[in-house]
């Protein structure tokens, strides 16, 4: 038997939720269309019919009271592990995940422990309605007690995904809607973790560091192969977690290369490029030889289908961004 | 039997019957071939009336166009167009991806569809709110599905709605799923109407597969809601004969035996107007024949309109901030819009 095997994302995230239920009889598995119908993308897929009808909850149609009972079900002593169909539907659990989940700990000066694990698919480019690409990670990064990831990959899924729920405090836990089928590696098949706050090198380079996370690693690193051609080697950093923030992998990556883009699919202004810009101001300015150079989405709402490609930052933004950095004479 | 066989005097004269009855055919017609166009990836991902098209009848012909609105969910847009040609037509448009679809042009007095479930229910509410502070005639019907109940925005929107005696009729298309979620998981209520007690407003639940009797409560809710009497909650059943949307496989889910024993209201309400002798089997290919027709021509102008990337930019305000606007030079300069400089690579978006 072969210890790894080659898994879309999709088949990670429903891999890692089997194994995680097995393990652990707390985790408890809730939302909307995730039991019979095995989830709208599937990612539940099999644990109804596994693990049964009181671990694998279809919910009534409510994102607020599924985030909400997370709070009182993760203070009863479970491991709420619930899903929010599309990110955008978050926005009708936003005072229970940003005012509530994210606080339990704090204001009740650590009696409750909060090891929710929301997962929930974001993210354009595959021509969804109104609401379901938006990327709201920065929203969510700015509220404090809130832990942030975001694979891109589907080993990183499975690792992740396990470490977020045996972590003790709440993480939102998104999934590139985009990558579900298209991104597929090697996910090893034993125990796997992957710690939170430490980035991934995907391409090595000493030119130019492009940081990103989510489906645009993919974009950069296809920024990246076809630069290598043109001489310019980039260096692709995964940040897999936004909070906690990997200051070590970014401060190394413009001491080592002196030239850093930030490609995210969020809206310009307040996106976590920001942060991570404002990181290395703090940390590594003295290592920069160029301005730091944003991709981004543009501070419109997330268009429709006709006008998405347009939109969500593909190859050659992130090329002409790594380019333009890279002619930068020092 | 239907609300028309038992009453000998009903309001509705024969050629409104029929008209109903052509609304219906039409509906499913325009239905299937939006859902067509996604299947031969023309059109992005919808969801097909069948099971609703009473429904639509009943409130098209109950309500007035002049001075109503109706704030749809998703599903009911094209069964609408007694309220003006260009639903229909904008909502091809929705469904093609098209900005446009968003813009369903004045003075119809439709809303574009709702995506973020029950939302449109509050909306509803402000807007009879409004009208009514400003002594406009008219009221308001939201749609919301038998899942979207469950959301909070439904309960806060219903209760408002009593408290201000808002012309406002709320309208459950309870059609037994959510998706894959049936309305034994949403609910333990008998039904959707006896929500209305909780609100302190009337509520009533009908056939839904007779547009006669939708068409009846929703009158009836119209003239107290006009009168100053306040909203009314409807619950109009039916079943969802189709899949969910476009990405659905309704076969994981629904028992079979329970979609066999369903009823189709075009079948239903056919059968009871020929049997009074308005509706034949030449009249259904006729509209049916219509309908393709319609439609084609619908298709066809929505493919060719023109669209621009920079449509992204635009009516995100009434006056582009300073940086968005330097976004959206920055992408003409890319899109070689002023003659700037090309594409790197044509049509790369990756
Ligand atoms: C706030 C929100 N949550 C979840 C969804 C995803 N979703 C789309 S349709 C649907 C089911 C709606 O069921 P119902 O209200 O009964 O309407 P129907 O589709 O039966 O017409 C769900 C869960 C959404 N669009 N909006
Ligand atoms: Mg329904």
């Amino acid at each position: 038997m072969s210890d790894s095997q080659v898994m879309t994302m999709l088949e990670a995230i429903n891999h890692t939720l089997h194994q995680e239920m097995a393990r652990d009889e707390r985790v408890i598995v809730f939302g909307e269309d995730v039991g019979a119908n095995g989830g709208v993308f599937r990612a539940t897929e099999g644990l109804h019919e596994q693990f049964g009808s009181s671990r694998v909850v279809d919910t009534p149609l409510a994102e607020a009271v599924i985030a909400g009972t997370a709070v009182g079900l993760a203070a009863s002593g479970m491991v709420p592990v619930p899903e929010i169909q599309f990110l955008g539907f978050s926005y009708q659990a936003f005072h229970q995940i940003a005012g509530q989940i994210a606080r339990l700990r704090y204001r009740t000066r650590g009696r409750f422990e909060v090891p929710i694990t929301i997962r929930s698919p974001f993210g354009g480019g595959v021509r969804t309605p109104e609401l379901h690409s938006d990327s709201l990670e920065a929203q969510y990064a700015n509220i404090p007690g809130l832990k942030i990831v975001l694979p891109a990959s589907a080993a990183d899924a499975k690792g992740l995904l396990a470490t977020a729920i045996r972590d003790p405090d709440p993480v939102m836990f998104l999934e590139p809607l985009r990558g579900y089928r298209m991104i597929k590696d090697e996910v090893p098949l034993g125990e796997h973790l992957v710690p939170f706050g430490q980035a991934r090198t995907v391409t090595e380079g000493s030119d130019v560091a492009v940081i990103t996370w989510s489906y645009m690693v993919d974009v950069a690193r296809r920024a990246a192969e076809e630069l290598a051609a043109e001489g310019i080697n980039a260096r692709v950093i995964d940040l897999r977690t936004l909070v906690p923030l990997d200051v070590d992998a970014i401060v190394a990556a413009v001491e080592d290369c002196g030239r850093v883009v930030v490609v995210q699919e969020a809206p310009e202004t307040n996106g976590f490029a920001s942060e991570v810009i404002a990181t290395i101001n703090d940390n590594a300015f003295y290592s920069l030889e160029a301005p730091v150079q944003r991709v981004s989405g543009y501070d419109a709402p997330y268009p429709v289908g006709q006008l998405e490609d347009h939109y969500v930052p593909d190859v050659d933004r992130v090329m002409d961004a790594i380019r333009a950095t890279a002619e930068v004479p020092t | 039997m239907s609300s028309l066989t038992d009453a000998t005097d009903h309001p509705l004269d024969d050629q409104t019957l029929r008209a109903m009855m052509q609304a219906m055919v039409s509906s499913r017609v325009f239905s299937q071939r939006v859902f067509n166009l996604q299947r031969q990836g023309r059109a992005g991902t919808n969801a097909p009336v069948d099971g609703s098209e009473a429904i639509l009848a009943g409130v098209s012909y109950a309500l007035d166009p002049t001075q109503d609105w109706i704030l749809p969910q998703y599903r009911e847009l094209v069964g609408l167009e007694r309220f003006g040609t260009d639903v229909l037509d904008r909502y091809v448009l929705y469904a093609l991806g098209h900005p446009d679809g968003g813009h369903i042009p004045a003075p119809t007095r439709v809303w574009p569809p709702q995506i973020s479930l029950a939302t449109q229910v509050p909306h509803a509410v402000g807007l009879a709110w409004g009208m009514k502070q400003q002594g406009e005639d008219g009221c308001v019907l939201a749609f919301l599905g038998d899942g979207s109940t469950s959301e909070g925005d439904f309960y806060e929107a219903c209760n408002f709605a009593a408290v201000l005696d808002a012309p406002v009729i709320v309208l459950v298309v309870n059609n037994g799923w959510a998706i894959s979620t049936p309305v034994s998981t949403q609910t333990r209520a008998k039904n959707f109407a006896e929500k209305s007690h909780a609100f302190g407003m009337p509520g009533v639940t009908v056939d839904g597969t007779d547009p006669v009797a939708v068409h009846d409560a929703v009158s009836d809710a119209r003239s107290r809601a006009v009168a100053g009497a306040g909203p009314t909650l409807i619950e109009a059943t039916t079943y969802r004969l189709g899949p969910h949307t476009t990405a659905d496989d309704p076969t994981r889910y629904v028992p079979a035996d329970e979609l066999a024993a369903a009823r189709d209201p075009l079948v239903t309400f056919g059968v009871e107007l020929a049997a009074r002798g308005l509706w034949s089997e030449a009249d259904e290919a006729e509209t049916i024949a219509t309908a393709d027709a319609r439609m084609e021509t619908a298709v066809q102008a929505g493919e060719a309109r023109a669209v621009s990337g920079e449509e992204i930019f635009e009516h995100v305000y009434a006056h582009p901030t300073p940086r968005l606007a330097r976004q959206q030079a920055e992408f003409r300069a890319r899109q070689g819009l002023d003659g700037a400089r090309p594409q790197t690579r044509p049509g790369g978006a990756s």
